[in-house]
Order: C-alpha cells, then structure tokens, then sequence
C-alpha cells in the first residue's frame, strides 16, 4: 500500500509538471521558439536561457516547452484514434463471436504481428513524415492491440453472471453491451491508454529523431536530439535536455500505470 | 506433442500471408503508377512497359498479388532503386549486422534480468527489491537512443574508452568489431533489462502466491530449491514470450540506435531507404523483418512446452 | 480442555496471536490448543475466522504480510521460536506434513508426479539410494489408489483429475511419516462422493502410521465425522473446544448453537396443490457441447445432456442434484434459455418455447434466475437500486413510480431497506449479495425461478439465513423452482422433489423422502452415504447419523 503511494505521487507530480510544461508551452514560452539569433548561438545554460541555446541560438527551454505541446498533443490525438478504433473493433468482435470474430482476429493478429514500430514506418511511407501522418500511421499501428486487449475482456465479461443475467432480464444484446458490458471496460481500458500514451509519446520521438516526424523547424524532442548529434562535444545541454524530457515524462506515465494496474487487477484487491 | 508443433506452424502461415497483403497493399496506397514507383529515376519507357508486364498491372488486383507473391517466394524482392542491387542479398547482409546486436544484446539481458526480477519477487518489499524494481522502472523509461547518446558522450567522448560511431565487421578485424559493438550492445541490454526484469519480477510474485510453493516449502525444501526448482520453470514461461516479442520488436525498432552509432544495419536500410522512397528496399524490409518476426514468436511458442507441460494438453 | 489425562502432547499451541504487519490488525488472538500424538483434532470456522492462519503459523507458513504476535508454538517438547532454519527445514515434511485446499494448484505442474515425490525423501531421508526412494515412492502411490503408480511417477500433475491430485498430495506428506498432518480444507474442492473416499484414506493413513491429524473445515458435520476433538473459532477467537460428540450434542457457546442450528435439516414435506399441466415440461432435452464446423474438418462435439425428459408442477421446488460434470448447471441454462437446445423441446404452461419465438417475451418475464456467484453475478458499476429497478425495465405497463415502489419493497422484503438502495455491491457481503440477486429475481413477481448454487459460495451461518428468505419468499410468491445444488444437505432442507444426475443422464427422481431414505440408484446412495443426517439431543445439540454406511468405499490395505 505504500509503494502504491509513492508511485502515483512521484509519477503524478511528474506527469502533472510536463503537462502544464505543454499547455504552457502552447500558449506562452519564455522566448519564440523559432527566432534564430546567431550572436547567441551554443549558449551554455544560463541566467538569460536557462537550458541554454542551440546551434541556431534558439532558446532551448522555449522550445522544449512548444515540444511537450506538440508531443502531448499528437500523442493524445493518437491514442483516441486508437483507443476508439480498437474498442469497436474489439467490441464487435468480442461480442458477435463465430465467423466475425474469426475473420476480424486473423487480420487484426496479422498485423499485432507487425512490430508496431514498423507498422508506423510503413504507414508513414504511405501517410507522410507530418502531425497528421504520425497521427494515422502511430494510430492505426496500436490499433489491433487495443482490439485484442478489448475483445478479452468482453469474451471475459461475456462469461460473468451478470451479463448472463441482463440476457435472462430480457435485455437486448444491444444494450447489455452498452449498460454492462462497455462501462466495465473502462477500468482495463484506463491501464491500456496509460502504458499506450508511453509507447505513442515515445515511438512519435523516435521517428522524430529518425527525421521521419514532424518536420523542423517545429521542434519536438526527438527532433532536438537528432539535431544535438554534431554538436554534442561542445554543446552537452542540446543532447541532455531534450532526453531528459522524454524520460521522465515516460517514468511519469510507467509509475501512474503500475499504480493503475496494481489499483485494479482484481488479484489485489481486499489483499489487504 | 506432434499435434501441439502442427497446430503451431499452421497457424503462422495465414499470419505470415495476411502480412504479406498488408506490404503489397500498402505500396499500392501511394499514388502513381506502381511500375514508376518500383523503377524510380531508373525509368525509361521501355523498362516501365516491360515491369508493367512482368507485374501484370494490366490485371486484377488479387492476380498481381499472385504475381508479387510468387516472386517473393522465389526469393525475387526486386532492384533497389538507389543502389541497383538486387533487395534479398542486401537485405540479408544488413540483416547479420543488426541480428549480433540483438542477440547478444538480448542474451545478455536475460541472463541478468530473470534471475534478479526472481530475487526482487522472493524477497518482495525489501530494499533489495525496491532498488531492482527502481532501478528497472528507470531503465526501462530511458529511451534507447537517447541512453546510446549518453554512453557515447560520457564512454566515448568523456572517457575516450570505446570508439564513438561506426563499425567494423568481424571477418576484418575481430578486436576492433568487438570494440566498436560494446556500446550498441550495451544501450540494448540496459534498456531490455529494465523491461526484462519487470516480468520475471512479475510473474515470479504470481507463481510465489500458490500453494505448490508452500507446499515445495512445507516438505522442508532450502529457499534456493524452492526458488530455483519450483518457482524458476513455471515464472519463467511469460518472460520467455517477452523475449521473443522483444527481439521482433528490437529489429523493428534497432534503427534509432543505428542511427546513434552510425551501424550500416537494416533498420538504418530501411530508413534510408524511406527517405530515397527506395519502395523495392521498403517492401522487402517489411516483408523480411515482419517474417523474421513471425519465425521467432514461432520458435518461442515450439519451445514453451519445455518451461510448461499443460500447454500441449488439449 | 477435557479433564481425561492425556499422555504429553504432541504440538501445543499457547496463547497465539498474530496480526498483519503493515496495519497491526490482529487476525488471530489469543489462541491456545493442544494435539496429542495420534489424536484426530479439527478446527471448525467460517471465513475470517482465522483458522487457516493460525494452522499455518505452527509452520512459519503464513503469509509473508502476517506476523506472529504473542504466544509459544512447542512441538515435541521444542519451543518453535527457538529453531534455526535448517532446523525449521528439518521439521517441514520430516516430522509434520501439510495437505492443502486446491489440489488444482497445490502440485507443481511442471515437474513430474515421481520428481516432487522422491524429493521430500531426498530431503529428509539422506541414506536412501534413489532405487529405495523409487520402491517406497510407488509403494505409497500403490496405498493410496493410484492405479498404475509407474506411469503416474513419469506424468504431470495435469494428467490427473482433482480427486487423484488429492490422493498424489496425500501421498507426498505421508511418504515422509511426519508425526503430524496439518490437513487444510482438504476435500472442500472436490465432489462430494470423492470427499468421502479421500477422507476415508486419509484417517485410515494416519491411523495405520499413528500420525496425528489437525484438520482445519468449515463443515462441522464432516469434521464431527472423522475427529477425537474439535475446536470452534471465530473472528481470529477460540470461542469452545472438547470431544467431538459432547461438543456436538452439547454445544456451550451460543455460536457453536449457532453454527449447529444453521446446519441444513429436513422441513416437514408440504403438500404441492395439484395442477393440471405443468409449469414447466422438458422433453427429450440434448444439448451438445462445442461442435463447430472448423475450416478444415467438423469438430466432433461433446453431448452434455442425453436426452432428458423432466416436469416442473406450479409452487413445486425440485432439487437438481449431481456431481461436477453431471450436466444439472447445463440443464439449468438450457432452460433459462441460456443455451440452445441441440434437440428435443422445453414447454412453459403447455405452450413450447423458443428463443425470439412467440410467447418468448412473456416466458422471459416469468422465468428468472438466480446465480452461483454473488461476487460475479451482479454488475459492480450499478446500485443495488439500479440493479434490481433494472430487471423492471422490460416490463410493460408500470409507470415509474411503480417499479420505484416495487423495488423498495422487494427490497425490505429480503432485508436489504433503506440505505442499501444506493450502496455498490462491493461495500456489501456475500450474504447481502445474494439477497440482492434474490431480490432481482422475484422482483417481476415470476411464476418460475432457476436458482443455480444458489447457496454454495456462503458461509454455513450465512447460508441458513439465505435459504430461510428463500423459503419464505417462495412460499410468499408461490413460484416454481429448479434448485440446482451439489450439496444434499441443502436439498434435502429446500426440496419437494429430488433429481439426481449423473453424466448428463437423470438417473433417479422422485419426492424428497422417498429419494432420501429409500434411494434406489447405487450413484443416489453414494451421494447420500457421504451427508450425515442430523438428529436432534438434548440441550440444543444434534446427533450425527450416517446413512448407506454399505456405499463406503473399500478400506485402505495398510
């Protein structure tokens, strides 16, 4: 119980700073994160810029901030697309069993098949290296596991009395999935878009750091970072900074989840 | 057990095809003309109308899939267009690069990461498992390329330890390949054994619960038969799948840590190759490294039985 | 303590307490007990009351967030505390041996039967070859039923049913010739025919090896069968303790009273108004398993139900009785509608049904179900309110503030008033659970109930309780029911009419007492030779008596 604790305050306080980072990052930033400024270039951190300033002397915590926003929000964008995609699919297929969900799983297992990273790269060859592209290919690559994880648990819900009993109640099928069997899902669902935020925010910074993101000058994390490459003997902070970001925001959101899952795995509870 | 190994191999080859609809599918969603896509700035009139031909564009779809399809079982991936090469024997080269990685980087993993989740788990809420799990969680949050990035500025550059980028294949110079694979290989490990650890601690707290253990103990069995006899085997099976989902995974996703150490591997092909809309290499990537994948879960699924007998039970 | 000397005792257990580490919660207070060598002692509890706890303890085998607080735990003289490991070790297996609950999950199953057996003997017995071990090994495999001990050493745990689990489990403790067997709910999970021979085999073991026994149950009726004394505890308290006979014909606690009482006993049998047709009529039933046609081949499925033919009278309740596997759970949901017939036709009031046929809608609102599980059976996200108001819903013509009406009262009538309406199932008991999925069931005023298990997953107390509100209530309302139960104490209190099952085949039927005391199938008297009856003593006690004493398995050779 008290490691539970400690986890949802360390990964709380953690999420809670980035995020308010992003949504004051897509308001207001210290500086533009876009206004080169040679003079300044390859700034140490400082008094005046507190990360310092790159190779174009932009500010580094300026764009760090516009990063987060850009990040949070196609990382968001994307595990709604997902999330909604693999919930009707796992829905239907969970629910309708026989020949739909037969046909429905080979394909959706296919393509779980795929790494998911490689999934994305394929689909961005296709969709394009922009927001919108990231956002269809990173989507429709996390799909068929939300689909997956959404079919168990209805196949498992199918299976609990009181799912039997709406059915003995006279309900239609139609809403025994929309009163019983969809709001249980919400628990497991809550633990998958957590560890699926993690795995969005980070694919989506290394195909940025591939250059395969969204294109600069827009910064983004792992767009910094593939930038800090040459300068990296000189200039320690680019390489630092945007690293440091990514990690924590994803120890953040790995510490909420495993205190999400220990909450709500069944196993645990009246443990104690 | 006869029945158990067909069942399993039959059940990777609707897999394996449904996969191969999805590469040919997905080079036919990029606008043009497939012919002009594969041919790029190879093109002359004549060697278009000749690979319309030969694809047999001017028939139905599900026939030039036949065609593609035929092909790539006779292990015909097409030229590439940026290098004129055949894709198979290119593919395969780089593949060996990035597969020593892998492996070694995984093996090494392993071979620390389940015996230590079974210790935090054996010793659960103790500051020894505190540490590991931490320690695990803080691994496992670091992404690869920017841990690779670190090692090669603090063991690179700093240190001046380990040659910084690059690479050396063995049948050159063994000493200097060793060298120059110590980082990649060590991000690779450090990052999977956060993951690593994770599950075996897990799913050795899940075995530690039942009574078989405190039965194993109630027969007056030392802790380290009870761990190692008992509870190794059957906490082992989930973890065993993690490596084999994670070594796929690793080849889909290696190109970040080429990247970083400048490793002519197939993951960086394959970028490159979407950067030069190289389609030919593209499709073959995909194909190899989604079948590479397959084979391994495969491999991984074949030898399950041995950690638990009730899987090939009916 | 009884006052008849004994010789020095074998374990004994003062004032022993523990709690849980991280909150101090105490679980077990102040127990204190004594076990002779050779004596049978049970210890009798409801859940939470800290039985299984305190039996563990004695081999430093709770779990690891419980620590002993107080009390000394002597064991052949030996003060327990003062062990060091390796003698701890010594003493695990060697001098006192374990049987758990689940035999599903007691072995290991991914080690050879032969494997886990030799290694207790290679632990505590160094002298032994590996061909001594093997020859002893399959002489106790032999002992305790195992038909082919030879083929059984080469398997895996799964390759056996949970009766034989039991036996091999058995078998590895005694193996070892522990001077003590800490048997822990050891036949609860098992099918209540095996329960007996199981049982049987486990007195005649310790008795032929002069082992003493503490058996921890929660049915005291089959621990007064087999135990010298019992111990009755309750909420982590020893509330009474003595020989087993006295203690049963004269319990002094009010909860031993109380845990007595609560044993099912046979109801006067009441007449069944006489009807016309039947309120439900079954024929011909089958119902097979699984048969699906695959992309390659037709999978031969598996028949569940052979054909049956069964009639339910208005305000009859018929018990279905059988083991697992015997198809009374099929044959329920068959007829809730749950599972399509393969063949034959199941008729409510002379008109046959048929899912999305005609007079369907009417049979759904008068065919209601009540479930095994109340931890399962009722949607976690509703209220009690929503969740009983919600079995209202299809029914036509009743304004809102009728169904309001109706579930407050039906509420009240299961006593669950009140406050309840709002709370979730979780802040509820079992007990309360159960009145709950009750209450949704009677709620429509049906004139037919299946009630599967209804009773089983509750506690003895809490089951005596459970089953009085149903009584009443079918006596209120005059349904029909189908009781399907595998516990024939139960049956034997609720029923009007019994059925017995065996395979998916009906193998015997008939009223209540002629099945009772005159059975006339061999698999009817085997279940009936495992339940005791109860006759009442004087001074609030029972006698126990035990039927078909004939149907008793063949003694174990020693």
């Amino acid at each position: 119980m008290k490691r539970l604790s400690l986890n949802v305050v360390l990964g709380g306080a953690i999420v809670g700073i980035v995020v308010a980072g992003a949504v004051l990052g897509a308001v207001w930033t210290p500086y533009d994160p876009l206004k080169i400024n040679f003079v300044g270039r390859l700034a140490p951190p400082g008094a005046a810029h507190w990360f310092g300033t790159d190779e174009f002397g932009r500010d580094v915590l300026s764009r760090l901030m516009a990063a987060a926003a850009t990040s949070m929000l196609i990382s968001l964008s994307t595990v709604a697309a997902a999330g909604l995609l693999g919930t009707a699919v796992g829905l239907v297929s969970g629910y309708a069993r026989g020949w739909t969900d037969r046909i429905l799983m080979a394909f959706n297992d296919a393509l779980l098949a795929f790494p998911a990273i490689l999934l994305a790269l394929g689909l961005l060859t296709v969709a394009g290296a922009n927001s919108t592209g990231i956002i269809v290919a990173l989507g429709l690559a996390y799909t068929p596991s939300v689909a997956r994880i959404v079919r168990g648990t209805v196949l498992s819900l199918r299976e609990r009395e009181f799912v039997e009993a709406s059915r003995v109640m006279g309900n239609s099928e139609l809403y025994t999935v929309l009163r019983h069997i969809l709001p249980n899902c919400v628990g497991p669902m809550t633990v998958l878009a957590t560890s699926m935020f993690g795995w969005v925010l980070l694919a989506e910074s290394a195909l940025s750091f591939l250059g395969l993101g969204v294109p600069p000058p827009a910064p983004t994390w792992g767009n910094m970072l593939a930038a800090s490459r040459p300068f990296i003997a000189q200039a320690v902070w680019l390489a630092i900074f945007p690293g440091l970001c990514i990690s924590l925001t994803l120890l953040g959101i790995n510490l909420l989840g495993d205190a999400l899952r220990d909450r709500l795995d069944p196993r645990m509870r009246g443990a104690s | 057990m006869l029945h158990f190994v067909f069942k399993r191999v039959a059940m990777a080859v609707p897999t394996l095809l449904i996969m191969a609809v999805t590469v040919f599918v997905l080079i036919r969603l990029i606008p043009g003309d497939p012919a002009a896509l594969m041919l790029g700035d190879l093109a002359t009139p004549a060697s278009l109308a000749d690979l319309r031909e030969r694809l047999g564009l001017d028939q139905s779809l599900p026939v030039q899939f036949g065609i593609w399809f035929g092909n790539v079982l006779r292990g015909d991936f097409g030229i590439s267009i940026t290098s004129s090469q055949p894709v198979l024997p290119l593919v395969l080269d780089r593949f060996w690069i990035s597969a020593r990685v892998v492996l070694i980087a995984v093996l090494l993993a392993s071979l620390f990461a389940v015996p230590a989740g079974m210790v935090a788990a054996w010793r659960q809420n103790s500051s020894t498992d505190l540490f590991l799990v931490g320690l695990a969680t803080l691994l496992y949050s670091i992404p690869t390329f920017w841990l690779g990035l670190l090692l090669l500025l603090f063991l690179g550059l700093q240190l001046n330890w380990l040659p910084v980028v690059g690479y050396v294949s063995f049948s050159e110079d063994p000493g200097a390949a060793l060298l120059y694979i110590v980082m990649p290989v060590m991000t690779l490990f450090l990052h999977e054994m956060g993951v690593l650890i994770r599950m075996s601690r897990a799913s050795t707290l899940e075995v530690l619960r039942l009574d078989y253990i405190t039965h194993a103990r109630a027969k007056g069995l030392s802790e380290s038969a009870v761990l190692w006899r008992h509870a190794f085997k059957n906490a082992f099976g989930p973890t065993w799948t993690l490596i084999g989902l994670v070594l796929g995974n690793l080849l889909g996703g290696i190109a970040v840590v080429e990247t970083v150490f400048t490793i002519p591997g197939l993951g960086r092909l394959l970028v490159d190759a979407i950067f030069a809309r190289d389609y030919p290499v593209i499709q073959g990537c995909l194909l190899f490294i989604a079948f590479v994948y397959v084979a391994v879960n495969l491999v991984v699924d074949l030898l399950y039985p041995v950690f638990d007998p009730r899987v090939t039970a009916e | 303590m009884t006052g008849t000397t004994l010789p020095a005792p074998l374990l004994e257990v003062e004032n022993l307490s523990l709690a849980v580490t991280a909150t101090g919660t105490e679980v077990v207070r102040g127990v204190g007990f004594a076990v002779a060598p050779g004596e049978i002692v049970g210890i009798v509890g409801e859940s939470g009351s800290g039985k299984t706890l305190a039996a563990r303890s004695i081999m430093a085998l709770q779990p690891p967030a419980i620590r002993r607080t107080a009390g000394t735990i002597r064991f052949e003289g030996r003060d327990l505390a003062g062990l060091s490991a390796k003698e701890l070790r010594d003493l695990r297996g060697g001098r006192i041996g374990m049987v758990f609950q689940e035999p599903m999950t007691s072995l290991n199953p991914s080690m050879l039967i032969g494997q886990q057996l030799e290694e207790g003997l290679a632990v505590h017995r160094h002298a032994l070859s590996a061909d001594e071990r093997r020859a002893l090994v399959l002489d106790m495999l032999r002992r305790v039923g195992i038909a082919d001990p030879d083929g059984a050493l080469a398997a895996y745990p799964h390759q056996f049913s949970g009766g034989m689990r039991q036996r091999i489990m058995l078998a590895s403790v005694m193996l070892l010739q522990p001077a003590l067997l800490i048997a822990d709910e050891p036949t609860t999970a098992l099918d209540a025919v095996v329960q007996r021979d199981v049982l049987e085999l486990m007195v005649g073991l310790t008795r032929a090896h002069g082992t003493a026994v503490l058996m921890i149950s929660h049915d005291l009726s089959m621990v007064a069968r087999y135990t010298d004394r019992i111990i009755v505890m309750r909420k982590g308290e020893i509330v009474e303790q003595g020989r087993s006979d006295e203690l049963l014909r004269a319990p002094r606690h009010p909860y031993t009273r109380a845990l007595l009482s609560a044993m099912p006993r046979r109801q006067p049998a009441r007449p069944v108004p006489p009807a016309a047709t039947p309120i439900i009529e079954v024929r011909d039933l089958v119902v097979d398993y699984g048969g699906r046609r695959g992309l390659f081949r037709r999978e031969s499925g598996k028949r569940a139900l052979h054909g049956l033919s069964l009639s339910i009278m208005p305000r009859e309740v018929v018990a279905l009785v059988g083991g697992s596997g015997s198809g009374k759970t099929t044959l329920g949901r068959a007829i809730a509608g749950l599972l399509p017939p393969s063949a034959g036709t199941i008729r409510y009031a002379g008109r046959p049904i048929m899912a999305g046929g005609a007079g369907w809608a009417d049979y759904r609102r008068n065919c209601q179900m009540v479930f095994q599980d109340p931890y399962s059976s009722l949607d976690p996200r509703m209220t009690i309110g929503a969740l009983v108001g919600e079995a209202l819903r299809t029914v036509p013509a009743m304004g809102r503030r009728e169904k309001a009406e109706r579930v407050a009262e039906v509420l009240s009538e299961v006593g669950l008033a009140g406050p309840f309406a709002d709370r979730y199932p979780h802040e509820l008991s079992g007990g309360q659970r159960q009145r709950v999925a009750i209450a949704r069931a009677v709620v429509r005023r049906p004139a037919f109930v299946i009630a599967d298990e209804p009773v089983s997953a509750l506690d003895v107390t809490v089951r005596a309780q459970v089953l009085e509100l149903f009584a009443d209530l079918q006596a209120r309302h005059g349904f029909s029911c189908l009781f399907i139960s595998h516990d024939l104490g139960v049956v034997e209190q609720v029923a009007d009419r019994v059925v017995v099952m065996q395979d998916g085949r009906i193998v015997e039927q008939g009223d209540r007492d002629t099945v009772f005391d005159h059975p006339a199938h061999p698999y009817t008297r085997r279940l009936l030779s495992a339940i005791p009856a109860l006759e009442p003593a004087g001074e609030g006690g029972v006698r126990l008596k035990w039927r078909f004493d004939d149907a008793a398995p063949e003694p174990v050779p020693s």
